[in-house]
């Protein structure tokens, strides 16, 4: 039984992995226009570099502190030095690290979406190494891993609708806020140049979803009390209760992820048919998206129709909430707030409505009133700790990615030039373009002899 | 000689291709190009935010044909180009001075 399930991590993943590249660099890169896709995938590229390595280095030490799942030591974060480099954490554990490392990842690379087509390179890496330092582990430690936060207000998050989501919506909204809008906006906001690969990217991005909320299953100690048997008979038998538990909860996940991403498609679309008179591919994929960040956190705590109501809800509010920055002024250029903010904090709080003490986190007796949510039975004490949850991350997150926006702006600064910015950045910032249009006069073929003497003189040769 | 240039409707060019077959022509030059006329461009709504396209793309076809083919040409292709609908293109007729076949050399309507 443990083999299935330390295979099941292994490909889990592997999935998560491939949420941020290729998955969220095609999703925001075909959103963004021609002559600066190569910079916007370049920001999750780099991301999953960066942060990987700061998390292996020092982020799982100050997180999770430990060789194994957590360290619930009630403070607010565990010393970089106790497993620095993980020097003291068994290889058998890797997995477990690998998979959180994977959410870092992607949790940095989503930032990105606020503040496309200005940032230089060298500053969005060293804010990525800072951000999961100062920030990510931080609210990963007090949500998820046992850090004084939960120590406090117990709440429910399973896959990261608040670590993940909120915390990302929150860190692009605050720096786009930094560095202010890109030229020409809101006059010119930038026409997406390439729908396909956006509905490519999220595509692929709930494939890999199941990952990223499937393998977030955490199990109960085996043995007398173990909740799961009064589900499956196992009567104390510890391979019992882990099978008992492994494949009614990843059920239970997998049809939630499933359902509710359906929903908040449709949602979306009926909600754009409505207001703006068209049903787009964008909005499918947004929606798609959105349903996806909302059943993040609730996808272990709802059941099938709360998870459908969690999705339509979470569809149809963004699809409405993306118009907000218009009105405010902000350009959150790819709309991480709108879809990830908005959608993180809608499945945070609606557990405190559709929670359901028969869901796997129910049964696990993880709900802090004793009840389920509002609609089935429960007090508000859930629907307080939810808020709590997602004001503890707003504030947190807020305040320091305040700091190191500020930092990184009256030193390195943020921007290219904006001369850069208006030729594109792909040509000023990596000396490439997406597309060569060419074909029978190639672009490339004009300028490479001078690339390198050396290179010039062969081609010479060969002519 | 003349320059027979239509403007048309993307998914007319089969029909204009065909027809001008039909008729004889021996041979078309075809550009993908972008314009607009009494119709003008139209809207794109992307995420709330709408954005006005200016130029529609449309197919440019050119063909170069006998004085007195000219008229007979001009015919065929309105004829296979039209839908009745605003955007339908256009097509005129422009003199050419002279031909030549890049690989025989020959000229004037023996190049053709």
């Amino acid at each position: 039984m443990e083999d299935g399930y330390y295979a099941w991590m292994i490909v889990a993943t592997a999935l998560v992995l491939m949420m941020t590249t290729p998955a969220l660099a095609f999703f925001y890169g075909g959103m963004t226009r021609t002559k600066s896709t190569l910079n916007m995938m370049m920001m999750s590229f780099t991301a999953m570099g960066a942060v990987g390595i700061a998390f292996v280095l020092w982020g799982w030490s100050i997180g999770w502190g430990a060789d194994g799942v957590g360290n619930g030591n009630g403070k607010l974060i565990a010393s970089p030095a106790n497993t620095f480099g993980l020097l003291h954490v068994s290889s058998s554990n890797f997995i477990f690290v690998l998979f959180q490392l994977t959410f870092a990842v992607i949790t940095v690379a989503l930032i990105s979406g606020s503040i496309a087509d200005r940032v230089k390179l060298s500053s969005w890496i060293i804010f990525s190494v800072l951000w999961v330092t100062f920030v990510y582990v931080v609210i990963a430690h007090n949500v998820w891993g046992g850090g004084w936060f939960y120590s406090h207000f117990p709440n429910l998050d399973y896959a990261g609708g608040t670590v993940v989501h909120i915390n990302a919506g929150v860190a692009g909204g605050v720096l786009a806020l930094v560095m202010g809008r890109r030229v020409g906006w809101p006059k010119n906001p930038g026409k997406p140049h390439n729908v396909t690969l956006t509905m490519l990217g999220a595509g692929l991005l709930w494939f890999g979803w199941y990952g990223f909320n499937v393998g977030s299953i955490v199990f109960n100690p085996g043995g007398s009390g173990n909740p799961w048997d009064s589900v499956g008979s196992c009567k104390g038998d510890t391979t019992c209760q882990f099978i008992t538990q492994f494949t009614h909860e990843t059920g239970v996940t997998f049809m939630n992820t499933t359902v509710a991403t359906m929903a908040a498609m449709l949602a979306w679309l009926l909600v754009e048919r409505i207001l703006r008179g068209k049903a787009t591919s964008l909005g499918a994929a947004s929606g798609v998206v959105a349903g996806l960040v909302a059943i993040t956190p609730s996808c272990g705590s709802v059941n099938t129709l709360g998870a459908l109501a969690v999705g339509a809800i979470a569809g149809g509010v963004c699809a409405v909430a993306i118009g907000l920055k218009y009105k405010i002024g902000l350009d959150d250029s790819l709309d991480v707030v709108g879809v990830h903010l908005t959608g993180g904090i809608i499945g945070a709080l609606l557990i405190g409505f559709f929670g359901t003490v028969k869901s796997p986190q129910g049964i696990d007796g993880l709900f802090p009133s004793g009840g389920g949510g509002l609609f089935y039975g429960g007090n508000a004490t859930l629907l307080w700790h939810q808020f709590l949850g997602v004001v503890f991350t707003i504030v947190w997150c807020g305040v320091v990615t305040l700091i190191l926006g500020m930092l990184i702006k009256y030193t390195i600064g943020w921007r290219v030039t904006s001369d850069a910015e208006v030729e594109g950045i792909d040509v000023n910032e990596h000396g490439e373009s997406a597309y060569d249009w060419g074909t029978s006069v190639p672009s490339g073929g004009v300028a490479s002899p001078v690339l390198s003497s050396s290179f010039a003189h062969r081609t010479e040769v060969q002519a | 000689m003349k320059l027979v240039t239509a403007i048309i409707k993307p998914f007319k060019l089969e029909d204009v291709k065909s027809a001008l077959e039909a008729y004889g022509v021996a041979g078309l030059t075809v550009s993908e190009v972008q314009g607009y006329g009494r119709q003008k461009g139209h809207t794109e709504v992307y995420r709330g935010a709408e954005y006005k396209v200016d130029f529609v793309p449309k197919i440019r076809v050119e063909v170069v044909v006998d004085d007195s083919d000219a008229d007979g040409v001009v015919g065929v292709v309105v004829k296979a180009a039209s839908t009745g609908q605003i955007g339908d293109g256009k097509v005129w007729v422009t003199p050419v001075e002279a031909i030549v076949r890049v690989r025989t050399g020959e000229k004037g309507s023996d190049a053709l």
